[in-house]
């Protein structure tokens, strides 16, 4: 059996695609939890991302102020959190709770007016490069310039946080908020542009998700993507890079389901799409189970509040 | 000038006040909300949260609808009381009611007084055996719970789906996606002629004062309430932590699963996709609105329930999108939070200085 490489090519293209909004919305909770917030709202913040940057690219016909306008819906709705989990001290997971569910109400009620209305093509970059390479044409060239920069952004929030001096205090206000706060870094503050920054990453990759990978508004079209992305962190022990790993198997999930329907495996439709979530739950099992391996790599501060009395 | 002071104790009365105060914010940003859309606020509002209940069957509605929110909040007041984060009720629910569909499906050519009751159970059974797994992996293989109890939500509605579409599709059905009709003795008898409210109201009922007795007169609800405090403090109590979560999973997972059995042998009589427009996660919201306290939680869950009921009339007479229920759900849970602040902290009038 001969197999046409570049096909092979295509299809790593493809699962590619399906992890770029994955990649962007775990590394930008990654970067939330750094700094020792845990924002369960990821799910709500896509898919307010998704119905922004949609209804802006339908009205105003402008695919940079609808993607610009989608970031910006992620930090906006972001901010309502980090107000009530900062200012007011509120516990995380229930005001997460609160964000994804409140998210995808006003989601869908924007959205209403957009059910069936045709996406646009998003422009491509290097397409006249898509022959050139056996295998590697297809997986390098001929993608949108947020595939590009979801691929980049791994190695970017690394560099960040290793090498960079706000990096660095980011993570000093995740490890140790008291001492940090000793130090005269302004805790608070930190943790809110760290909150707002995943917003603006998330409302990013639900821009992705409809105006670029199906361009169309389906409601609740995120489909559990935000709640992979979590869980995609912590399967990267917020080690950046391993987003990238985690974000390609489970994008290859996903792209198998259609190859196995057309290949005519005779898997039930619903197992194959289930997948993605049990193996999900399996990973989490196999990386949790080494207890001391997390505690070390879990910022310290996760989840838990801090409030300087004055 | 006003000083922000931090509460030596935090206030019992506003413990109690605040979610009244949250209620009643809500109902301004929702005038608000429904001023941008267009709307006349006042009309609206009416529309949303009287016109539904305004008559017998209306309130007939209301007591259907709160009587799972109830439930499932009853059973996570459970694991919110001690820490677990369980927010796969949903998943429980749909388990629920799948295992037991599937028992009430074998009979549906019976008829016999021993059919409900083992429904019943096997509902329970099937939201145990479904909480368990988070319950597990969290306690032996330290796995987050958020994560797993809500990827099974995922997997249990793949299940349901799975099922109604295949095996147990209704041979006669035309290729529906659902079940056969169950038989009247796997049906939950009705409290009224003409009204749709069941003898499920009695099980939700029974949680509550269960869960009372539990909270607050035994050892066990002590032991639930130390470690929701502190963690450290219940092991160097020496108390079994293991042991505790896995229990109040079970028993927020039977909850949820008897609440799937309710909406399957009461109101609906059959499986198909959705046997639940997501009470297992607007139970969340009532489990905090009614301040985890099974007396709380009855109010809440009715105050909720308005917000399905109102969404459905609001639709029909004023062409409101229905998610604004969940906006609602959404805007409540926000500012219940929000108002907690005035537990901890007060503010304090300072003569200004000169």
């Amino acid at each position: 059996m001969i197999v046409d490489i570049n096909f092979v090519g295509l299809i790593i293209a493809s699962i590619m695609a399906s992890a770029v909004p994955l990649i962007l919305a775990s590394c930008g909770e990654l970067i939330t939890e750094r700094s020792g917030v845990l924002n369960l709202g990821v799910e709500g913040m896509m898919i307010i991302g998704a119905i922004s940057g949609f209804a802006l690219m339908t009205v105003t016909g402008s695919l940079i102020i609808a993607v610009f306008g989608a970031m910006l819906a992620g930090v906006l709705i972001s901010t309502i959190f980090a107000f009530l989990t900062q200012t007011l001290i509120t516990n995380h997971v229930a005001t997460g709770l609160a964000l994804t569910i409140f998210g995808i109400g006003i989601s869908a009620m924007i959205g209403k007016n957009f059910v069936g209305i045709p996406g646009k093509e998003f422009p491509v970059l290097f397409e006249g490069l898509k022959d050139t390479i056996p295998l590697l044409s297809p997986i390098l060239f001929g993608h949108s310039i947020v595939f590009y920069f979801a691929f980049t952004l791994p190695f970017m929030t690394s560099y960040f946080l290793k090498k960079t001096k706000i990096g660095l205090i980011v993570r000093a206000v995740g490890d140790s908020p008291e001492s940090a706060s000793n130090q005269g870094i302004n805790v608070r503050l930190v943790r809110y542009a760290c909150i707002l920054y995943g917003g603006a990453m998330c409302g990013l990759a639900g821009a992705y998700l409809s105006m670029i990978y199906t361009p169309q508004w389906i409601e609740n079209m995120t489909g559990g993507r935000g709640w992979i992305a979590l869980a995609l962190v912590v399967f990267s022990t917020w080690n950046p890079i391993k987003i990238l790993i985690g974000a390609m198997i489970f994008g290859g999930l996903t792209i198998i389901q259609f190859h196995m329907q057309a290949i005519g495996v005779r898997i039930p439709v619903q197992f194959l799409t289930a997948l993605p979530y049990i193996v999900t739950i399996i990973v989490l099992v196999v990386i949790s189970r080494d207890s001391r391996k997390i505690r070390l790599s879990t910022p310290s501060s996760l989840g838990k509040s801090f409030h300087k009395d004055n | 000038m006003i000083k922000i002071v931090k509460r030596d104790q935090p206030s019992k009365a506003i413990f109690f006040f605040t979610p009244v105060l949250a209620i009643f914010l809500t109902l301004i940003a929702g005038g608000i909300i429904f001023y941008i859309l267009g709307f006349k606020p006042f009309e609206a509002l009416k529309f949303f949260f009287i016109v539904p209940i305004a008559d017998k069957y209306g309130f007939s509605e209301l007591l259907l609808k709160a009587t799972p929110l109830c439930l499932i909040a009853i059973g996570l007041s459970f694991c919110f009381k001690s820490n677990n984060w369980n927010i796969g009720a949903e998943g429980q629910l749909t388990f629920g009611a799948i295992v037991s569909g599937g028992v009430a499906l074998l009979f549906y050519d019976q008829e016999g007084f021993y059919i409900l009751p083992i429904v019943i159970l096997a509902g329970a059974i099937g939201g145990i055996i479904y909480a368990s797994i988070p319950a597990i992996l969290k306690t032996y293989f330290n796995t987050n719970e958020i994560l797993v109890s809500l990827m099974l939500v995922y997997v249990s509605k793949l299940i349901l789906d799975y099922l109604v579409v295949g095996p147990w599709s209704n041979p006669e059905g035309f290729n529906f996606p659902e079940t056969r009709q169950f038989s009247d003795s796997a049906r939950l008898p009705l409290l009224f002629e003409g009204l749709r409210i069941h003898a499920g109201i009695f099980l939700a009922l029974a949680a509550v004062i269960i869960s009372w007795f539990v909270f607050y007169k035994t050892y066990l609800g002590f032991q639930m309430k130390v470690s929701g405090f502190s963690l450290k403090t219940a092991k160097y109590a020496g108390y079994k932590g293991k042991k505790m979560i896995i229990l109040v999973f079970l028993i927020s997972g039977a909850c949820a699963g008897l609440a799937g059995v309710g909406e399957i042998t009461g109101p609906i009589g059959q499986l198909h996709r959705e046997v639940s427009p997501d009470y297992g996660f607007t139970a969340i919201i009532v489990a905090f609105l009614g301040r985890l306290h099974p007396v709380g939680i009855i109010f809440a869950s009715l105050v909720v329930a308005i917000t399905y009921l109102g969404a459905e009339t609001a639709q029909i007479f004023m062409q409101i999108p229905k998610y604004t229920g969940q906006v609602f759900q959404g805007m409540i849970l926000f500012f219940l939070l929000a108002s907690d602040y005035l537990l901890f902290f007060k503010f304090k009038f300072i003569g200004s200085k000169k």
